[in-house]
């Protein structure tokens, strides 16, 4: 039996923002940082990107020929595992779906799941069909200004539907894979697929 | 040769952490430990299977912000140990570290 | 004297406030009845844990400010501003409350007596949490007036607080360094030193850890707690860490 600390609320949203709210989370108006490791710093000199197929074809973008793909604005709420949500976060990014095409040309074919690897060594698992028509975006932009690398900078995933520890921080590529492999903390007790409105946060929930 | 052992603020008094001080050290994982391990892990050395090198596992570096501890060397950076808790489970993969010695004494 | 830690895995315990006393603006100290309570070292912690109405959890650790030898555990909090239990411990909570606390915990930063000295201790902040707990059991074990046991483990504590006003345990310090001349107390005040301050006014540095240290040929224990800056710069500043 657990006891109830007398007066303790813990952090609540404000009335109102119930139905934006999945299941569990509340708002924070913040932007926590969660690390599981040092903030890495790769010069833009020497940052690349690169989507790589199941037989090791590859493509790959220097940070300028990454940021002059064509690029869009995207206006979202996020939802941490940790329970924090924030909402209509503003963002500018490449779409996956551009990368893919533009990947397709040089002979890279995707398959059904993707692994995002970033500096670090950090690592998640998503479906191909999460990051596609119009799902999944890499973001270099946060509000109007570059994204600080405390927050995954100089460019992260973005996949806001499913819980933020998707959205990885510092990617540097995404591999796509026939067979589904869990990333980082998806091997450590957390959901393979990650849904805040199912509240998927861990192993075997659902 | 003086022996200095040393415990960053943000898991003393103030267990609140604050923003700027996302790294802790190894004193942070020991509650967590404790659900894994009877004895004390924080006293013991871990082996670092990056690079070798053996510390006391309170002098590594750890991060513990929401999902999970993950437990770094602080000579290569790499993952030593990694603990996350779920509401039924522990969650441990030391596959980072080559061996943990402890103390047998009691 | 010292008891150790049971072999066992640490349960969640049910301890009863006793009191709660400020020590200065922004830090109080609880004092708490745990039942069952295994007995602790100097410089250990335990992880707080509290439960809304709803079932929300959140949990914490703190550092134990009391010496083992003392009939309450007694933790000091720091209220951080933007904290989720850091105010409710420093404001909301009252003596006769419940609180659900774990431990002891850590085997790495701990001192007792018989790990011998000299000793050298440096806070910043609310570091001094544990570092008093290592100072209070020292107290406790030299019996007063016992001039040579304080001889053979003379302690030093170089403190680092803000200003005047925030310097956590200023008057127990100052009282226990009173009447025992092999316990040192140096003060520094990074920011508002109160007029005719005459003492440190900066943050700590080579100089000043040359000027307070023992020399290491007096092969001394050293404990560092504080701010991860802080923490970083004295122990590289002293070799060596382990």
């Amino acid at each position: 039996m657990t006891p109830i600390s007398r007066g303790f609320r813990g952090r609540r949203q404000p009335e109102g923002a119930a139905a934006r709210l999945p299941p569990g989370q509340y708002e924070t108006r913040d932007f926590p940082v969660l690390s599981a490791g040092p903030t890495p710093r790769t010069p833009l000199s020497v940052w690349d990107l690169t989507l790589r197929s199941p037989d090791g074809q590859s493509a790959r973008w220097t940070w300028d020929e990454f940021v002059a793909l064509p690029r869009e604005k995207i206006t979202v709420d996020i939802h941490c595992v940790t329970k924090w949500s924030k909402f209509g976060t503003s963002w500018e990014g490449i779409a996956i779906d551009t990368l893919i095409s533009a990947a397709a040309a040089r002979g890279v074919k995707t398959a059904s799941y993707v692994m995002a690897r970033s500096d670090g060594g950090y690592t998640t698992n998503v479906p191909l069909a999460d990051l596609t028509n119009g799902k999944g975006w890499i973001a270099f932009n946060y509000g109007d200004a570059p994204l600080p690398p405390e927050h995954g900078g100089p460019a992260r995933l973005l996949v806001p539907h499913l819980y933020f520890w998707k959205s990885a921080k510092w990617v540097r590529e995404l591999r796509f894979m026939e067979n589904d492999t869990p990333g980082f903390w998806e091997s450590l007790g957390y959901h393979n697929y990650g849904d805040p409105w199912r509240e998927q946060r861990y192993a075997g929930d659902e | 040769m003086k022996k200095t052992t040393k415990q960053s603020r943000a898991r003393s008094a103030a267990g609140d952490r604050p923003v700027d001080s996302l790294r802790l050290d190894g004193n942070a994982a020991a509650g967590m430990l404790r659900e894994v391990f009877v004895p004390d892990l924080t006293a013991g050395r871990a082996k670092c299977a990056g690079c070798g090198t053996t510390r006391s596992i309170g002098a590594l570096h750890v991060y513990s912000h929401g999902m999970g501890m993950v437990v770094r060397c602080p000579a290569c950076d790499g993952v030593v140990l990694r603990v996350a808790r779920t509401p039924t489970r522990v969650w441990l993969d030391a596959r980072g570290a080559i061996s943990i010695v402890i103390s047998g004494e009691n | 004297m010292t008891a150790r830690a049971p072999a066992t895995r640490i349960e969640w315990r049910l301890a009863t406030v006793v009191d709660a006393l400020p020590e200065t603006p922004s830090t109080r100290t609880l004092r708490l009845d745990v039942p069952g309570w295994p007995g602790h070292r100097a410089g250990q912690h335990v992880d707080v844990r509290l439960t809304a109405q709803d079932g929300y959890q959140a949990e914490r650790s703190y550092s134990i400010a009391s010496a083992p030898e003392d009939d309450k555990l007694a933790l000091t909090v720091e209220r951080l501003d933007d904290g989720e239990v850091s105010p409710y411990l420093t404001e909301e909570l009252r003596a006769g409350d419940k609180l659900e606390l774990r431990g002891p915990i850590g085997g790495y930063f701990v001192w007792d007596v018989p790990i011998g000295g000299p000793l050298f201790l440096v806070g910043g902040g609310s570091g001094i949490v544990p570092l008093m707990a290592m100072i209070r059991h020292r107290n406790s074990c030299l019996a007063a007036g016992d001039r040579e046991a304080r001889k053979k483990l003379p302690a030093r504590l170089l403190y680092s607080s803000r200003g005047w006003d925030e310097v956590i345990y200023r008057d127990e310090l100052a009282a226990l360094a009173a009447k025992d001349p092999t316990l040192e107390v140096v003060h520094t005040l990074t920011r508002n030193p109160p007029d005719g301050w005459t003492g440190f006014h900066r943050r700590i540095d080579r100089a000043m850890l040359d000027e307070v240290a023992w020399p290491a040929s007096d092969n001394p224990r050293v404990f560092v707690c504080g701010p991860t800056p802080l923490v970083e710069a004295v122990a590289s500043t002293l070799v060596d860490p382990v």
